[in-house]
């Protein structure tokens, strides 16, 4: 009996690190579960670098405005496959007061201006070179998507390469909307 | 004479200098994405990585260089060091604190009292153990 005790205090010790291991590389869904609920979060805004040109610029730079919010690094093929896309969808809301914005995550910026030039992609993206502003989405995996609102709150999330199903689902009643 | 000084220092000056390699400085920076060391991982943007390692090296810079590039691309935590410096402590204060419980416990487990040995008999009696070696005498 005397030994029980200091037994178990330590086993529950190693079990307790473990658990804090585990915990803390856990995914944050939250923002996820508020959207599912049909809420809409208040998009996360920081001034970030621009990607090949001078200064920073934000998303909310674009209040007002429906955003295509894409998070895609040069280095993820599922986000080449999907340029194409993003960019047919740049050319057509951008009358309808829309915009794509990527944001190239944990990238060489030369590596990601030769990937959007390569592919003639023209809308404009940022750089979060430490996946910093991501975190603040949830993302951990590329590429992820988000529509933002003119209000610039979050309607919906794409947790996988956006299809022209999805963007169809939301879009058009996102650009109906006024600010 | 000047110019043979001048020509020597130069070399020494570039003996000196360390020299930059792919594998001196992958294990000491990190995957972005893996949250592994680079030179365990293979995955698409360590090997864009090491592409950019390859290109500085080849430009010329050096180590420290390199790492400071490689900082400004990916972020303060391309580089292999805790982002917060006391978290290495944790598991090692758990570790500490399990082997004093387990240390205690077996300390505690060995200075055990042994059970009491059972009380003898009382000694025979004089006509009892007369009786006993005549029937062993037999």
């Amino acid at each position: 009996m005397r030994v029980f005790w200091p037994v178990t205090v330590a086993a529950a010790m190693l079990v307790g690190l473990l658990a804090y291991g585990v915990v803390s590389k856990g995914t944050d869904t939250s923002l996820d579960d508020a959207v599912a609920k049909g809420k809409r979060p208040q998009a996360p805004v920081a001034a970030l670098p621009t990607l090949g040109a001078d200064g920073d610029a934000s998303l909310a730079d674009h209040k007002g405005k429906v955003v295509v919010l894409n998070f895609w690094a040069s280095w993820c093929e599922p986000c080449r496959e999907e340029v194409p896309l993003l960019q047919k969808t740049h050319q057509t809301i951008s009358a309808k007061g829309g915009i794509v914005l990527g944001v190239d995550t944990q990238d060489a910026s030369n590596k990601a201006a030769a990937f959007l030039q390569g592919l003639n992609a023209t809308f404009p993206s940022l750089r979060d070179r430490d996946r910093d502003y991501g975190r603040r989405f949830g993302v951990n995996a590329y590429p992820e998507t988000f529509l933002i609102d003119r209000k610039g709150r979050i309607a919906a999330v794409r947790r996988l390469p956006v299809t022209q199903e999805w963007l169809d689902q939301h879009l058009p009643k996102l650009l109906a909307e006024q600010a | 004479m000047r110019l043979a000084a001048l020509g020597i220092a130069l070399i020494l000056a570039v003996a000196a200098a360390p020299q930059a390699s792919l594998p001196d400085i992958e294990d000491e920076v990190m995957c972005v994405e893996c949250g592994t060391v680079l030179s365990v991982s293979n995955s698409p943007v360590a090997q864009q990585e090491r592409q950019f390692i390859r290109e500085q090296i080849v430009a010329g810079r050096n180590k420290e260089q390199i790492k400071a590039a490689l900082v400004d691309e990916y972020g303060d935590e391309v580089i292999a060091s805790p982002k917060t410096p006391w978290l290495w402590l944790v598991p090692v204060v758990v570790a500490i604190a399990a082997a004093i419980g387990i240390g205690f416990a077996i300390r505690r487990w060995r200075g055990r009292t042994p059970p009491e040995e059972p009380e003898l008999p009382p000694p025979l009696s004089a006509e009892d153990a007369r009786r006993l070696d005549a029937e062993l005498s037999r």
